[in-house]
């Protein structure tokens, strides 16, 4: 009977090896082995936008003059299947070494461990937090332990049209105006030139682009910064709102439904509205559209103070990764001063590393970049909780109504609050 | 052949009932919550809407059967020159993407510069926001699925309208029967088979909509709450607010909704299907 010994040897030292697995996990990070030039392994690098494909090719071709021996693989999944996908490599512990993260979705991979922290590389001094814009390492830091490396940073500024401007009789924006100064020029250029289908203003009226912004500059906010309640009801926050319904209601601004028809980007770039918020992302749409050269950029004007939220891309690793050094190795290239420069030549948006942002307002001196740029200072966060989706969808449920004067903001903003708030509760639990 | 029924049919409608009795966590992790997800799905107003709106659209497609008869018949007229043509022309509407055909439309209905509103405006009718107003959204969704529709019908029509015997006509000529007689009482109560199977079929698609809501109107569209269907909020329960279990419950509903109204229809068939014996 020697060989039934033989199995049940197994079984124990299967059981004594998963224990020892279990214990590993809290194991201190920076005794993590970090890689080095000899470090040999293959690993796989998820993201979404083709576009980036090229360029980050580029990337790795200078990261392997440092480790000429790891073998990344891009994989590119577009946006809309990209998270579903990862959910479902999530669930199997199949997740790809590296891959890209939005902030939208960080916090749901972070609060079930899947992502590595950025400890070891921190404590090696390979990644310096103060580097990127604060907001953005507040957007992926989880439990304080930072959890990802800022790619890009993507503030909102205002694009305007000059010859819009010069048509209806009224001073281009400067960068010190305030909403009074917004809302007059808007209104004038409204009267001026509606015959011809012009409005003074179009925005699509999504938080990124609008109403967080303005909540933020009348002194109000979106989210607690324990994130268990909602700031919508807040006096403030309905200023906030309130501006893009008066804004409408004035005719300053297309109605709710003409925008839901076309989105503002569309209109200004046919130059059918003098103004617009956008995000950083747009300049090489406005750049190859026909206002090209009667465009230009401005902050967001002042409310009772300035405000914007910015929201980027970071570079994660998964935790369950078998090439974990290498990973690391990677994505502490993807956020170096070198790794971001070389996206940011290629005119794919703003920097996160705050030294490299130079690249980006040179890629189009014709503008004034800076306004994007310059917001990284006063940016809040785009907001976020464990499930941030969910209330996301029912500002695109009740919104509409308070911004089409159907409801009084006030009503819609309680209703808002109170459901998010159900929501919130409900995620703590 | 059981296995393979097993495997791609039986477990996947087993699985998706027994996760509809769950919560499912992002991750996965199912935990068993009873009857929850029902008691929600009862009380939620927006299964109701999504009910209505995919009722309604199906009903406007379904208008496509009537005028699929009267068109099918049409081309179908003895010596008719180009017939052929006229088939290749009506089966375009169904060969061509889903998705093309939406993002083609979106532009037609766009409320400032739109060709439908243009040609509204020579009536002198000023045409509304369809794709941003509230029931207007769901009109024009449901006039893409009926055109779609439409020809799916006429093929499956005009080809039902080949298999009736010419004798019959040539019977009920000599005994003074005029075309409108011969289409009320020969070509319609002889087409009923492929009626009975167009409308089925048009059913269940009815049912099914998605894709054409989601192109033509996009997700963020503020009018989506009030337009979706059912197959729409089944969507964006399951992917966009990650409540699989939940979403495993509206696709129940849809699944007994769609089950009841085929046998429904396959039990009524005999009081109007006629077959040519």
């Amino acid at each position: 009977m020697k060989t039934s010994r033989i199995p049940l040897v197994l079984v124990l030292s299967a059981l004594g090896l998963s224990a020892c697995g279990g214990g590993g996990n809290e194991q201190s990070a920076s005794e993590e082995p970090l890689a080095d030039e000899t470090t040999q392994a293959s690993i796989d690098y998820a993201i979404w936008n083709a576009e980036q494909q090229p360029p980050l090719q580029k990337v790795i071709d200078a990261f392997n003059g440092t480790y000429p021996n790891i073998d990344v693989q891009i994989q590119v999944t577009p946006y809309e299947q990209y998270f579903t996908k990862l959910q479902t490599q999530g669930s199997s512990q199949t997740l790809p070494d590296v891959f890209t993260m939005n902030s939208l979705n960080f916090e749901t991979y972070a609060e079930n461990g899947l992502l590595a922290p950025l400890t070891p590389l921190v404590e090696d001094g390979q990644l310096d937090p103060s580097n990127y814009p604060q907001a953005l390492i507040d957007s992926y830091t989880f439990d304080d332990t930072l959890l990802g490396v800022p790619q890009n940073s993507q503030t909102i500024a205002m694009w305007y049209n000059e010859q819009l401007f010069a048509e209806a009789g009224v001073d281009t924006p400067t960068s010190d105006w305030t909403w009074d100064d917004l809302r007059t020029a808007a209104r004038t250029i409204s009267d001026e030139l509606g015959d011809e289908g012009v409005f003074g203003i179009a925005t699509d009226l999504t938080g990124q682009q609008a109403y967080y912004n303005t909540i933020l500059q009348a002194g109000g906010y979106i989210l607690s910064d324990d994130k268990e309640t909602s700031g919508f009801d807040d006096p403030a926050s309905i200023e906030g709102l309130q501006f893009w319904t008066d804004l409408i209601a004035e005719g300053a601004s297309p109605s709710v439904r003409q925008l839901a028809d076309t989105p503002a980007p569309q209109m200004f770039n046919s130059g059918r509205a003098a103004m617009m918020f956008n995000g950083a992302w747009s300049v090489a749409e406005v750049q190859d559209s026909p206002v090209a050269d009667v465009a230009d950029i401005a902050a967001l004007p002042q409310g009772e103070e300035r405000g914007v939220v910015v929201a980027g891309t970071a570079a994660v690793v998964s935790r369950a990764s078998e090439e974990l050094p290498a990973a690391r190795a990677f994505q502490a290239f993807l956020g170096s001063q070198e790794g971001q420069e070389i996206l940011a030549g290629e005119g794919l948006g703003n920097p996160a590393f705050l030294e490299s942002q130079q690249v980006f307002v040179d890629s189009a001196p014709q503008y004034n970049i800076e306004a994007f740029t310059d917001a990284s200072e006063y940016a809040s966060p785009y907001p976020t909780s464990g499930d941030t989706t969910a209330w996301n969808l029912l500002e695109t449920e009740l919104l509409p109504s308070a911004f089409s004067g159907d409801r009084p903001v006030a009503d819609v903003a309680g209703e808002l609050a109170s459901r998010m708030n159900d929501l919130l509760a409900a995620e703590a639990d | 052949m059981f296995s393979g029924i097993a495997v791609f049919y039986l477990y996947p409608v087993a699985s998706t009932a027994y996760y509809s009795f769950t919560s499912w966590e992002v991750f996965g992790g199912a935990s068993f919550t009873g009857l929850t997800n029902y008691r929600r799905l009862l009380e939620d107003t927006d299964v109701v809407r999504a009910l209505v709106n995919t009722v309604v659209y199906t009903g406007i497609v379904l208008l496509g059967i009537p005028l699929g008869v009267v068109l099918a018949a049409l081309i179908s007229r003895p010596g008719l020159r180009f017939s052929g043509g006229y088939r290749v022309i009506f089966l375009m509407s169904y060969i061509a993407m889903p998705v093309a055909i939406a993002l083609v439309w979106r532009q037609m209905f766009k409320g400032d510069y739109g060709v439908v509103n243009w040609f509204l405006s020579l009536i002198g009718v000023d045409g509304p926001f369809w794709l941003g107003t509230e029931w207007y959204a769901l009109f024009a969704v449901s006039i893409v699925g009926l055109w779609i529709a439409l020809g799916f019908n006429i093929i499956i029509l005009a080809a039902g309208l080949r298999g009736i015997p010419k004798e019959l006509y040539e019977a009920s000529a000599l005994d003074g029967a005029g075309r409108m007689t011969q289409f009320r009482h020969i070509t319609v109560p002889l087409l009923t088979p492929s009626i009975f199977f167009v409308l089925v079929i048009n059913v269940i698609a009815g049912f099914k909509l998605f894709d054409l809501l989601y192109i033509l109107l996009e997700p963020t569209n503020p009018v989506m709450p009030e337009t979706q269907s059912l197959v729409f909020l089944f969507y964006n329960e399951s992917f966009v607010v990650n409540d699989k279990g939940y979403g495993a419950t509206i696709a129940m509903l849809i699944l007994v909704l769609i089950g009841i109204f085929t046998s429904l229809q396959f039990r009524w068939e005999k009081r109007w299907v006629h077959y040519v014996k």
